[in-house]
């Protein structure tokens, strides 16, 4: 029993052991005290017991969670949340150009948010397969502010932005397909020619691109 | 223990072993804390009374484990995931070669009970986020030897959930988990104490790290220049190029051999010298330089700051120490302010409640409430979105919850931390920002109270 009233004063007074070390019938008065609070959080402990258990909710989650909440999406832009409205970390951006040579199609992107964000950007794929100078046939999107230029004070919506301004400036100057690229630069005629033929459902050269228009 | 708290404390176990210690311990001083109380007991009463947790057997925590047996903590738990890779035994010393593969922690755990009689480690052979948070309420201070911010900023929230404040908003003792933080990166350092509530906690400063460099994808895939651009091209494009669908696993051999060779061929092709191996590894793994010595330094002052908290016996730094030993050595301790909106360690806004309000009815309250004058609010608890202003898919799903008691969302707690986002008012300008709110319901509260007095 002594020894569970030390450990109360532990408990309580976590460090600076030595003031309970020469106990006067004051401490004591006080410890039976922190006896009762002990026994209220074991209390609180066991009804918590029966519940889910408590998740932990990271401060990235929380900025993310206010980046959401003030989201103002462009007209061609739309938003999905996969698994349901308590699960913010990972959603899906669909963005339908309204100008340009994308203009008609619809490309789905991925986005994988961290514990550590805004730390560290989202991570951000595109699931469409897409015949595009700055976005590779496995999804890689090159977007500066993904990656170099990635700094906390950017929020999902500037990405947001920025996967709409490479649809209606796409880039051949930082290309990730190398061919897309080439033909942006040297024919801008047969580049839109090949995005009318990939939205289609069709083959560019060798890839074939399903229909997403 | 049979020793009644009348009673003076019993004469020390084992004198000799410890008598430096216990002369630290026994003896008042000028530049102790306010409360210290010297006693030839305090050792003992340490050992046997305080838990410590040290989170990762690596670098860091093999060099803990060992400072603070030696330093008069008997009771300590270690916790890591990792196993011994042949390349931590330069500097992880409590393993040998025919430990690899073996889970650190257990190894470490073992090795230095061996060495020290009378300390029981108990080793946890997992993932932090794998125990309940209740693990975490046994112990009184929780050293941290880790590598990533993602794990630091876990434990911090962790710890830091446990901080309750009262209606003045001062901390409450009991519930204060206090934090030693230690970190090295080759021969720089840093040990910082982590007082929730009154020093500043992990996500106060969090803009202290630097962010992690990385490289441009165009210029990967298009013009490398460096071994470590080729290395990155084959990790981040070539890897999913070749093996679509396949997660790439940093810890198989296999995955790391074939990364190492496609990032050779490429810098080849691009006449670009330094593709080794273990620089591959060091690149995809984002290795950090290890240096015993800094692990050793910054260990030591780690620990003896976690002496110093539990016994009191000199005051602590307040609140960080850097460590530099690149030319001739510099040490410094700053003291860091804390963030007072901080959504972890900060009291947030009380906010009391009648156990019929409504979650709209407690969104108007925030519109009129002085401290906060917060208009349009999205409401979260502990990742339960209640209500989203935005998206309009969001808020289709979370507009039933309107008209619920926020009693009966909160799933009947007495008391909870709510966080909101909305418009606030910031001297006198409206302002997007994230608030934490303490939430208490007034009848469930006297309740409570009448069952203490009574």
């Amino acid at each position: 029993m002594e020894n569970t009233i030390v450990m109360c004063c532990i408990w309580f007074q976590c460090a600076y052991i030595p003031t309970q070390l020469k106990q006067t019938r004051r401490m004591r008065q006080k410890m039976l005290n922190l006896i009762k609070i002990k026994d209220k959080k074991k209390e609180q402990a066991a009804s918590a017991a029966g519940k889910a258990p408590v998740k932990k909710q990271s401060a990235g989650e929380l900025r993310l969670h206010k980046d959401i909440s003030e989201l103002n999406l462009p007209k061609s832009t739309s938003i999905s949340f996969p698994n349901g409205k308590d699960d913010l970390m990972n959603f899906e951006i669909i963005v339908r150009p309204d100008e340009g040579y994308y203009l008609g199609g619809t490309f789905v992107f991925t986005f994988q948010v961290s514990p550590s964000y805004p730390h560290e950007p989202p991570k951000v794929k595109c699931k469409t397969k897409v015949y595009h100078p700055n976005i590779d046939l496995e999804g890689n999107v090159c977007l500066n502010i993904l990656r170099e230029d990635w700094k906390p004070v950017l929020n999902i919506n500037t990405v947001i932005y920025g996967l709409n301004l490479l649809f209606t400036q796409p880039n051949d100057e930082d290309p990730l397909n190398h061919e897309a690229a080439a033909v942006l630069r040297d024919n801008p005629k047969m580049f839109e020619a090949n995005v009318k033929r990939a939205m289609a459902g069709g083959y560019v050269g060798q890839h074939y691109f399903p229909r997403c228009a | 223990m049979s020793s009644s708290p009348d009673e003076d404390p019993p004469a020390p176990t084992e004198p000799e072993r410890w008598r430096d210690l216990d002369m630290l311990l026994s003896r008042p001083g000028n530049l102790v804390d306010a409360n210290f109380a010297p006693s030839p007991g305090l050792r003992d009463m340490l050992g046997s009374l305080v838990e410590v947790l040290v989170v990762g057997a690596g670098g860091l925590g093999c060099e803990l484990l060992k400072d603070l047996a030696l330093s008069g903590f008997k009771n300590l738990h270690v916790i890591d995931m990792d196993t011994i890779d042949v390349s931590n035994l330069n500097r992880q010393f409590l393993f040998r070669v025919q430990d690899v593969g073996k889970s650190k922690a257990e190894v470490a755990a073992k090795r230095v009970m061996e060495r020290v009689s009378g300390v029981n480690i108990v080793p946890h052979f997992c993932r932090i986020e794998d125990k309940e948070i209740e693990f975490y309420s046994d112990f009184s201070i929780i050293v941290l030897g880790l590598d990533s911010i993602e794990a630091r900023s876990y434990i911090n929230s962790v710890a830091c959930g446990f901080l309750e404040y009262d209606s003045d908003d001062k901390p409450i003792p009991e519930t204060i988990k206090f934090m030693v933080d230690g970190g090295t990166e080759g021969f720089k350092g840093h040990a910082r104490v982590i007082i929730p509530g009154t020093t500043p906690c992990f996500e106060c400063n969090i803009w202290l790290f630097p962010p992690q460099v990385k490289f441009p994808l165009c210029t990967l895939a298009e013009t490398p220049r460096t071994a470590a651009h080729c290395i990155e091209y084959a990790h981040l494009i070539k890897w999913n190029e070749v093996h679509p669908g396949k997660p790439f696993d940093a810890d198989d051999a296999e995955h790391m051999q074939w990364i190492y060779s496609e990032a050779l061929k490429r810098a080849e092709l691009f006449g670009i010298s330094g593709v080794t191996y273990s620089f591959t590894q060091g690149v995809v793994k984002n290795i950090i330089p290890a240096i015993a010595s800094t692990n050793a330094i910054v260990s030591a002052a780690c620990a003896l700051e976690a002496l110093k908290l539990m016994s009191g016996c000199s005051k602590t730094v307040s609140n960080y120490l850097t460590y530099n030993g690149i030319v001739g050595t510099h040490i410094n301790v700053s003291e860091f302010v804390r963030d007072k909106d901080c959504l972890v360690c900060g009291p947030g806004t009380l906010i009391k409640l009648d156990a019929s309000t409504t979650l709209s009815e407690f969104i108007k309250m925030l519109e009129e409430h002085p401290k906060l004058l917060m208009s349009r609010a999205s409401v979260t608890h502990e990742g339960d979105n209640l209500y989203m202003q935005a998206p309009e898919v969001l808020e289709q799903m979370t507009r039933q919850n309107l008209g619920v008691p926020m009693f009966e969302l909160l799933k009947g707690a007495t008391r909870a931390t709510v966080h909101v986002t909305g418009m606030a008012e910031n001297n006198g300008k409206k302002k997007s920002s994230l608030r934490k709110l303490r939430v208490a319901f007034n009848g469930v509260e006297e309740a409570s109270k009448m069952d203490e007095s009574s």
